[in-house]
């Protein structure tokens, strides 16, 4: 028996026949019962596929549900051939799976899918967040209201805003049993907040403009100046509205001021 | 309440977050739960908060599927820190992973695949465990592997193999007895005879889970180690047949697809806790041959 050359290991020869059906078995690999076992070294190419498919299903349910199954897993056994995980964390696998959707040629009809998907990625990321605990509403009601635009206001951990063209938040609370089924105007555009105040994550629909304000407020900006960005940026800009998912949804978890300059 | 340094000789379930509340409801027949470690590397959220509960209450065993031991590259120095941070943060009675690989180039592949049993196998192996243990700074559990394809270069039998990773390395080992009984029909040889030869004083844990069938090229019978349905009664009897030799040995019902209700796996776990509580003897029966 002669050990294996130096710059070659097993692996570089096992390793590509996993997710491509075409190539030839690794020239080492042998059975008991034949010396071309094409239907043994198919069980792993089969446990690499379906696992990964598997994972993938995992993070995007209502894609599956909006698409059916067998599209579902003719879309994803593609992406997963041409976007292999990176990580042994599959939790995380997948987020490139929302760009391929946008890239995907049979899911051209649905110009809104690739979206939704991001807003299923975000849900993930919530998922495993770092813990915060909100600010109480009550904290924001004892402020001196005439410093409440100096406020920098940090957000939660958990919190990812995702921006869309489309009724992302409509189509996918209505395929993830969280609205009714019924007609969508898909004229309207949604953006989302992901949250996970505590354990469950939820979604909501930001009122126009507020994505632009939590974008300012991430960045570090006072409220007052994330307001300006936001009605400049968005037409018909409600503060009050902005104001209420700010202070009513959990996601802000902590308020700090400048120091006051000194005489 | 106190919990022991190492798994108490009992049964134990491999955690699923939809049996939580019947775990903690209080009369779960196990000593301990296994989680798959990949799935808690996130930075917080209900993962952790599930993981905290249940080591109130019961022993944890963290069980590593993406190191890739058993490449011949090495180890991903960031994933053994991730294993590290976790191990910290919930401090677990034992640490195993696999005679596997599962990662090759910068493809992470989601599967426990084989290596040639080599003199380089070998050496590249007790490695890796060694990085393990200094990284963890504990002992870890190494798991003999089901498998599906033989090698032309394999020179060492994987009894050997495992017990000379064991011997430089100080490591215990995993033995997974459907491991060795999904192995030994489709390699066509004899799992008694390969439980006769496995170095039975270094196993600190045992796994049961359930396969799947179908056959090779051949037409002959193909075990696949699918996680998915009861441990098989072959199974089931050479696991009591290594129990009269071992004395009880922590015991993790595997049940990973097709995830069944609670009361089911629960009545995995009791098997395995009456076998325990036997010694062995009293369930063993005879096989046919």
């Amino acid at each position: 028996m002669t050990a294996p050359p130096l710059l070659t290991t097993p692996q570089d020869d096992f390793a590509p026949a996993l997710l491509d059906p075409d190539h030839p078995l690794p020239a080492d690999v042998t059975s008991h019962t034949t010396r071309h076992p094409v239907r043994r070294f198919a069980v792993y190419r089969n446990n690499v596929t379906v696992g990964l498919i598997e994972a993938v299903r995992a993070r995007f349910p209502a894609i599956e549900r909006i698409v059916g199954d067998d599209f579902f897993d003719a879309m994803a056994r593609t992406f997963v051939r041409a976007h292999p995980p990176r990580s042994p964390i599959l939790a995380i696998y997948g987020d490139a799976f929302p760009d391929f959707v946008a890239g995907f040629p049979p899911a051209a009809e649905m110009p809104w899918l690739a979206d939704v998907a991001r807003l299923e990625t975000a849900r993930t990321v919530a998922y495993h967040a770092a813990d915060a605990t909100p600010l109480d509403p009550a904290a924001f009601a004892a402020l001196d209201p005439a410093r409440l635009g100096a406020a920098r206001i940090a957000l939660h951990p958990s919190a990812v805003v995702v921006r869309s063209s489309w009724p992302i938040v409509t189509v996918w609370a209505m395929n993830s049993d969280e609205a009714p089924l019924g007609p969508v105007d898909f004229g309207v555009p949604e953006d989302a907040l992901v949250l996970r105040p505590a354990l469950t994550v939820v979604v909501h629909r930001l009122p126009p403009g507020t994505a632009v304000l939590l974008a300012a407020l991430t960045a570090g900006d006072t409220l007052a100046e994330a307001a300006t960005t936001a009605s400049g940026a968005t037409p018909g800009f409600d503060l009050t509205a902005a104001l209420a998912v700010v202070v009513g949804t959990g996601v802000a978890t902590t308020i700090a001021f400048d120091p006051e300059p000194q005489p | 309440m106190t919990l022991p340094a190492t798994l108490p000789d009992d049964a134990g379930v491999g955690f699923k977050p939809q049996h939580l509340d019947d775990l903690l409801a209080g009369d779960a027949p196990i000593g301990f739960v296994e989680i798959h470690a990949e799935n808690y590397m996130g930075a917080g959220g209900p993962p952790h908060a599930m993981l905290r509960m249940l080591r109130e209450r019961f022993a944890l065993s963290i069980h590593g599927v993406g190191l890739s031991i058993g490449a011949s590259r090495p180890l991903d120095r960031d994933h053994l820190a991730r294993l590290r941070t976790l191990c910290d943060r919930h401090p677990p009675q034992s640490f195993s992973e696999h005679l596997a690989w599962s990662s090759h180039g910068d493809v992470y592949y989601n599967d426990l695949l084989p290596a040639p049993y080599t003199a380089a196998t070998l050496a590249r192996v007790c490695e890796h465990v060694d990085a393990v243990q200094t990284a963890l700074g504990r002992e870890m559990l190494l798991e003999n592997p089901s498998t599906y394809v033989l090698f032309e270069t394999s020179t060492i039998p994987e009894t050997e193999f495992l017990s000379e990773v064991a011997r430089r390395t100080g490591c215990g080992l995993l033995l997974d007895v459907n491991n060795v009984f999904v192995s030994a029909l489709n390699h066509g040889t004899d799992p008694r005879a390969y439980l006769a030869a496995f170095p039975l004083a270094r196993v600190k844990e045992i796994h049961l889970g359930g396969h799947a069938e179908t056959t090779d090229d051949t037409g002959a019978p193909l075990l696949i180690d699918a996680h998915g349905t009861p441990v098989a009664d072959p199974v089931w009897t050479l696991y009591a047949e290594t129990i009269v030799r071992t004395g009880p040995l922590p015991t993790l019902i595997e049940w990973d697809n097709d995830v069944p209700a609670w009361p089911v796996l629960a009545a995995e776990a009791a098997r395995a806790r009456a076998i325990l509580r036997a010694g062995g003897a009293a369930v063993l029966h005879p096989v046919a041959a």
